[in-house]
């Protein structure tokens, strides 16, 4: 399939691999921030091709996984009020808050509705004058220009009916918080390209420098990932720390303008609480001043607060590439897809849930 | 509609609707169950319901698949479907002519699938109580061979062969339903397969299991005869085939197609030596003439599917805890 099978060429796959055997000297450990990824990675076992000492860590990049728990339970509160239809992107509804998850409220008579892009919430609600559609609004930049759409529209229509429960986050700050914690073992980054096709990466070319960590520009087949690794790795071995992009069929260095203009109309960029994380200042964006009638935290008094997580989860480490998966003490344990202690377990994106996937002992080794 | 208690209306149905749609010599009897003479030695039998929204699809209805879904039951254990009922829960205010086109599609399938539908029930739901049109359907099949067909005749050595390119029926539905917004031309693989079942059979092929490839897909399928006949199986990646409109919607909504369901697809388990014997004999036969050989079974890792990946890596195929849901990004 064109864009599809030439990314994934296994011939072309070895040749990567013996480049970067030749070219490693001694352990690095990079990051690759996105969560679609960290599933390339492991589905395609991209981490088993690479020389022992290249050790890959996932980042924060799922945004299921950094959802916080006091805004799932504000979503449940609202899928349970009568009147209200939530909307929200599919995997969303399986994430446990403090008191169920979308699932539940759903079964327990909710209307809580799957969307795959928020202006069908926005016709819901031109279709249903008489209930409050709210769309839970999840994501990194690059669902935001679809979200700042939807609200641009149903201000257009003057729907009074239609709002957003933001909980839109922002990867460099993100990075930066992980370059700034004390147990950092972040060498070199592979950004996430879908979302500099958004914004470009000036904010990713302050982090190199500032930080002296190479960044590269990566998509997300196989020979992506393997072409990103591989430059990371050039960037260490000779001591440089730049931002480079060969993800150039998607990406342009400065982004995409109008997406960015309506994101400066719609948002404003704001303090964000990341679930495993902690609170990042200026990390997420929140309706800006013209668009404050569309905030649902402000439209229903919401009380939701969340609750302390299980103390054995390690999805705060996990998250920020301080431990992997398979380290933690209740992986596959306690801790499944079916009885999930922490987000990067029930996310279809999460790095623990891509590692009991795709992942078993003695299963490629060697391979 | 009022057709729900018992009298008149509900006689008028049956009559006009299904004694027309599914007309047949044990139908005709008119009674509260069908008597028919066992030709073979061994009989199969096997039940399924259906409740797929939307009711009609590119490639078929939830008529189509209460009948195929059920006839295919029948030929995965190695039996000729004979005979079906159908059981219709229909929801108040169904429009008439929205019933007689899920029947007409059902009457067509089990004239293509060569059973009839003998008996029969049908009960009315109150509006809001259903979603239209739910089928149950239940089959009988008769076994002509003496194989034991089931997980626990599949032994490390055994081929695994592929009737054809998988996850068409999924993305079909998918792409059906209005909410998700996506348009595409996808035509479910909804068919019957015991024609190729029974191919393999004249063929003279030792068929150690058949499985179709259902609610789960390829993956599910595979990972499910691991574990019950307790030894591994290695599929090869690069020999599946997903068409290529079905691979395009698989990555934009971030679902894998081996974990999409399919309607008209199975994969058989046959001792390596007759795997070319068993191509040949499905390539015969319209439903699997694109079948393919695409792994083997192995002693262990026991209960696991290792996928050697596109790039040439490895990965487990294992179950899903629940349905996959379209990502966020």
């Amino acid at each position: 399939m064109k864009y599809l099978d030439e990314y994934r060429d296994a011939a072309t796959a070895r040749r990567y691999a013996r480049l970067i055997a030749r070219r490693v000297t001694r352990p690095w450990t990079i990051m690759e921030v996105c969560g679609g990824q960290t599933h390339s990675i492991l589905r395609h076992g991209l981490d088993r091709l690479l020389p022992g000492g290249v050790t890959l860590v996932h980042g924060p990049g799922c945004p299921v996984c950094v959802t916080p728990v006091a805004l799932i339970d504000r979503a449940v509160e609202l899928a349970r009020r009568p009147g209200v239809v939530l909307c929200s992107f599919g995997d969303m509804l399986r994430v446990p808050g403090s008191r169920g998850d979308l699932f539940s409220a759903r079964a327990g008579g909710g209307d809580v509705r799957v969307v795959y892009a928020p202006l069908d919430a926005v016709a819901l609600a031109e279709r249903m004058p008489d209930r409050e559609v709210v769309f839970f609004a999840v994501g990194f930049e690059t669902t935001a220009p679809a979200n700042a759409v939807a609200v641009a529209r149903a201000a257009e229509l003057a729907l009074s009916n239609f709002s957003l429960l933001v909980a839109q986050v922002l990867v460099p700050p993100a990075m930066e918080a992980i370059l700034a914690s004390p147990g950092n073992r972040v060498q070199g980054f592979l950004a996430p390209g879908h979302v500099i096709a958004v914004t470009g990466v000036e904010a990713y070319e302050t982090l190199a420098s500032r930080w002296k960590v190479p960044i590269v520009v990566t998509g997300f087949e196989p020979l992506d990932l393997l072409q990103g690794i591989a430059m990371v790795l050039r960037q260490l071995e000779e001591g440089r720390a730049q931002v480079e992009n060969p993800y150039a069929r998607a990406v342009r260095s400065g982004g995409n303008p109008d997406a960015l203009a309506l994101l400066a109309r719609v948002f404003e960029v704001v303090p964000r609480s990341w679930r495993g994380i902690g609170e990042i200042p200026r990390s997420g964006l929140g309706l800006g001043p013209a668009f404050r009638a569309f905030d649902a935290e402000r439209k229903f008094a919401l009380t939701g607060t969340g609750a302390a997580e299980d103390a054995a989860c390690m999805a705060g480490s996990v998250l920020r590439g301080i431990a992997k998966p398979p380290e933690c003490a209740v992986f596959g344990t306690r801790c499944t897809p079916e009885h999930p202690l922490g987000a990067p377990m029930v996310s279809a994106e999460g790095s623990c849930a891509a590692y009991w996937r795709y992942r078993r002992p003695g299963v490629g080794v060697g391979a | 509609m009022a057709h729900g208690g018992g009298g008149r209306l509900m006689r008028n149905l049956i009559e006009k609707m299904f004694m027309a749609a599914f007309r047949n010599p044990l139908l005709e009897g008119r009674h509260d169950g069908a008597v028919f003479p066992s030709p073979g030695s061994r009989l199969a039998t096997t039940t399924d319901a259906f409740v797929v929204r939307p009711l009609f699809f590119p490639g078929g209805s939830i008529g189509t698949l209460a009948v195929d879904g059920t006839v295919n039951d029948l030929a995965m254990c190695g039996a000729r479907p004979v005979c079906l009922s159908a059981a219709f829960i229909l929801e108040e205010g169904l429009p008439m002519e929205t019933l007689w086109k899920v029947v007409a599609s059902m009457a067509e399938a089990a004239r293509e699938a060569g059973v009839a539908i003998v008996t029969g029930d049908t009960k009315v739901v109150e509006r809001g109580k259903g979603d239209g049109v739910y089928i149950a359907t239940a089959g009988v099949g008769v076994l002509d061979h003496a194989g034991d067909i089931g997980p626990r005749s599949v032994r490390p050595g055994d081929a695994v062969l592929l009737s054809g390119d998988v996850g068409r029926h999924g993305m079909a539905v998918l792409g059906a339903r209005e909410s998700l917004g996506f348009e595409s031309s996808i035509e479910s693989d909804c068919a019957p397969l015991w024609p190729a079942v029974d191919a393999l059979l004249r063929g003279g092929v030792e068929v150690h299991c058949l499985r179709d490839l259902t609610r789960g897909g390829l993956a599910s399928a595979a990972a499910e005869i691991a574990s019950d006949a307790d030894c591994g199986i290695r599929l090869v990646e690069r020999a599946i085939p997903v068409r290529e409109d079905v691979a395009g919607a698989c990555e934009l909504l971030g679902l894998d197609p081996f974990y999409v369901a399919n309607e008209g697809r199975f994969i058989a388990f046959v001792p390596e030596a007759s795997r070319f014997t068993a191509l040949a004999a499905l390539r015969s036969v319209g439903v699997s003439a694109d079948a393919v050989e695409i792994g083997t079974v192995s002693a262990g890792p026991r209960g696991l599917v290792v996928l050697e990946s596109a790039v040439g890596s490895e990965r487990v195929l294992d179950l899903l805890s629940g349905e996959q849901l379209p990502r966020i990004c």
